[in-house]
């Protein structure tokens, strides 16, 4: 229409189009490079085992014939590179293999896993955000008051506390002698597998279904551990949430606020919050992420079958393809966050755009 | 009565080596005129400026026999008090607008702000004198500017709109740091007669903080000469060519003039004396030992 009146189209419009897909582009390029980096990484691992594929799927006792048939089957006689390309149709399939443990398909195990662990780092998180973020914002505002002091106190104990200490004490205080909370495990024995598993998180499944005493009776279960990984983000958050406030408090646009007369909670969280607020969410999406790998000692500690425990149970019995499949699906965790992260960075501060 | 006196303002900064005296005894009143502040880099002119809107931060102490604004000591009032003078009756153009602005909120958000924390308006008519404000300050887009962020601005038109986010709430009193210092020579001419015009009909009283002896003497009706943290001479403006102070004296032979052309400019001599103007106390020891603390408050007339 605009080529009519002999003039190019109007500028803005179209570089606003061309930059957005150009970004989008950058954006799907960057995951897919790291993605197919990962993939090559654990494929490799999985070649380099000293660990017999063939073996682990016909048994040590299988004859000859056996065992070349198989071999064959699963593409080992091919250029490593055309494996490859077989690894990755399968993982693109979302086909892992099968756990040479149980023999059941590794990516089914994880679709069972990773929704515990991110039910339960979910909530840490959230634990993290909503007590640690304001805890650094009075710390940084008060500084060096009593206030500033205590909370210092309570990020260093988060950092050094042994968590499997602070868990058992927690489970022996709380669930032992108090009884205000559920024992180990998602729920309690007489409510296992009756809720059907929509997404595989407890609590949104018993919701959906409408059965309250689940949801009840998982939250009292999830109350705990969450809390401990809860403290643990609260500590990191919180002392970042501190170094970036004190760090803007210094802006002179601070003082400009101020000039204007505005009251000190504007100035706080409408001036130097708002200036934050980007370097929160990487911070925020780091631990998020860190937990997402889920924390393999709070899942034992509390049997929660989390990807963490999944992952380390089959290192230990070298279960390769479970360990390979489960890595995969935590890098694949990262890199989504990460470019979260960036969408919500460009989306928080102007100058990004 | 003036509009403000300052009596014997001091701040200091503890140092590791002791305590340094940025501000050191300022006295000076305001009446509804315009009062210019000259001086060399790091004299004590925005201190100066923060120091009567309490906005020192600590560890930075501020004392001061009074800062009184019509006769009311600002010193005694609570923070909350405080917060109605600023902005709505002692107003101030920040020094650096590239750092002075929030850089995450919209121009146009950070005027309306400053406008509606003192009336009761909507946010249409606050934003309707936003704009209004900024084509006072010659600024022509202002609808793109309103919407715009801070980095996206020049530097002459981050100055703009500072002086349009400090005037908009109508204070009785102007600080103005440095306010038209990137500002090319019509466009400042057209801001200065902004913030005349508000001298001369509503009586605001205004303190301009520059380095531009010439654009002081030209524009303002009395000026102050500090350095090193004190008034070394106030003068009429008109008469800043006849200052009597050996460092205004050489300020003004260090710039060039066109009436009277020299060869070189003559560069600009020191001399420790000023710092202090009570000569006496020099000889005792302990004032030798802490030669930046001067205990007299007396100031060059
Ligand atoms: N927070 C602070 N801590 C320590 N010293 C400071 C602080 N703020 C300012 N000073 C010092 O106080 C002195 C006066 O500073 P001020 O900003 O008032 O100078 P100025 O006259 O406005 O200079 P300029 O013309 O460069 O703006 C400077 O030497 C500066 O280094
Ligand atoms: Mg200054």
């Amino acid at each position: 229409m605009t080529t009519a009146a002999g003039k190019p189209p109007p500028t803005e419009y179209r570089s606003g189009w061309t930059r957005g897909s150009i970004k989008l582009a950058r954006v799907i390029g960057s995951v897919l490079v790291t993605m197919l980096g990962l993939l090559f990484i654990t494929f490799i691992i999985g070649r380099v085992m000293p660990i017999d594929p063939v073996i682990s799927v016909v048994g040590e006792r299988a004859t000859k014939e056996v065992y070349d048939a198989a071999y064959q089957e699963m593409g080992l006689d091919k250029p490593v590179l055309v494996q490859f390309f077989y690894y990755l149709s399968d993982v693109v399939r979302g086909d892992f293999g099968t756990s040479y443990l149980n023999g059941r398909p590794v990516a089914d195990e994880i679709r069972r896993v990773f929704p515990a662990t991110l039910e339960l780092a979910t909530i840490g998180t959230l634990i993290g955000i909503i007590f640690g973020v304001p805890l650094g914002m009075i710390a940084a505002v008060k500084r060096d008051s009593w206030i500033d002091q205590v909370a210092r106190v309570v990020a260093l104990v988060g950092y050094s506390m042994p968590i499997f200490w602070l868990g058992l004490v927690g489970l022996l205080v709380f669930y032992g002698i108090l009884g205000w909370v559920g024992g180990p495990g998602r729920v309690g024995i007489f409510y296992v597998d009756i809720v059907p598993p929509v997404t595989g998180m407890i609590l949104i499944d018993s919701a959906l279904d409408g059965q309250w005493e689940i949801f009840w009776d998982a939250v009292s279960h999830i109350v705990l551990p969450a809390s401990i990984l809860g403290y643990y983000s609260l500590a990191y958050i919180s002392r970042m949430t501190r170094s970036f406030m004190l760090e803007q408090l210094n802006a002179e646009y601070v003082t400009t606020a101020r000039v204007k007369g505005l009251s000190e909670w504007t100035v706080i969280w409408r001036h130097a919050f708002g200036n934050i607020k980007v370097q929160l969410i990487t911070v925020i999406a780091l631990s998020y992420a860190g937990l997402l790998e889920g924390s393999v000692l709070t899942e034992i500690i509390f049997s929660w079958p989390g990807i963490g425990s999944y992952i380390t149970t089959a290192l230990l019995s070298a279960d390769m393809n479970a360990v390979l499949g489960g890595t995969v699906v935590v890098g694949l965790v990262f890199v989504c966050l990460n470019v979260l992260s960036d969408l919500l960075y460009s989306f928080f501060d102007p100058r990004a755009k | 009565m003036n509009l403000l006196e300052v009596d014997n303002l001091h701040v200091q900064f503890p140092t590791r080596s002791g305590t340094f005296d940025a501000v050191r005894g300022v006295s000076f009143s305001l009446g509804r005129e315009r009062l210019g502040i000259v001086g060399e880099s790091g004299s004590g002119k925005s201190l100066t400026g923060r120091a009567i809107l309490r906005l020192i931060k600590p560890p930075g102490i501020v004392t001061a026999d009074k800062i009184s604004l019509e006769g009311e000591n600002l010193l005694d009032l609570s923070e909350r008090q405080m917060r109605k003078v600023r902005g709505q009756r002692i107003s101030m153009v920040m020094q650096d607008p590239k750092f002075s602005l929030n850089p995450v909120m919209r121009v146009g958000e950070q005027i309306v702000e400053a406008y509606s924390q003192h009336t009761r308006a909507s946010r249409k008519e606050a934003k309707a004198k936003a704009i209004e404000m900024l084509e006072a300050v010659s600024i022509r887009d202002s609808e793109r500017v309103f919407r715009a962020y801070p980095h996206e601005m020049s530097g002459g038109m981050g100055q703009r709109i500072m002086i349009a986010m400090m005037l908009i709430p109508n204070p009785q009193i102007l600080i103005a740091d440095e306010p038209t210092s990137a500002l090319d020579v019509s466009v400042q001419t057209q801001v200065l007669s902004i913030m005349d015009r508000l001298v001369q009909e509503r009586g605001m009283g205004l303190v301009f903080i520059s380095h531009d002896l010439n654009l002081v003497s030209a524009f303002c009706d009395r000026v102050l000469i500090m350095y090193g943290g004190r008034v070394v001479e106030t003068c009429r403006a008109d008469q800043l060519y006849n200052a009597k102070h050996p460092y205004t004296q050489g300020l003004l032979n260090s710039l060039p003039r066109l009436d009277t052309p020299v060869n070189r400019l003559q560069v600009l001599q020191r001399d420790d004396a000023w710092m202090t103007d009570n000569p006496q106390l020099d000889d005792k020891p302990d004032d030798l030992t802490q030669p930046h603390i001067s205990k007299t408050d007396a100031e060059t007339p």
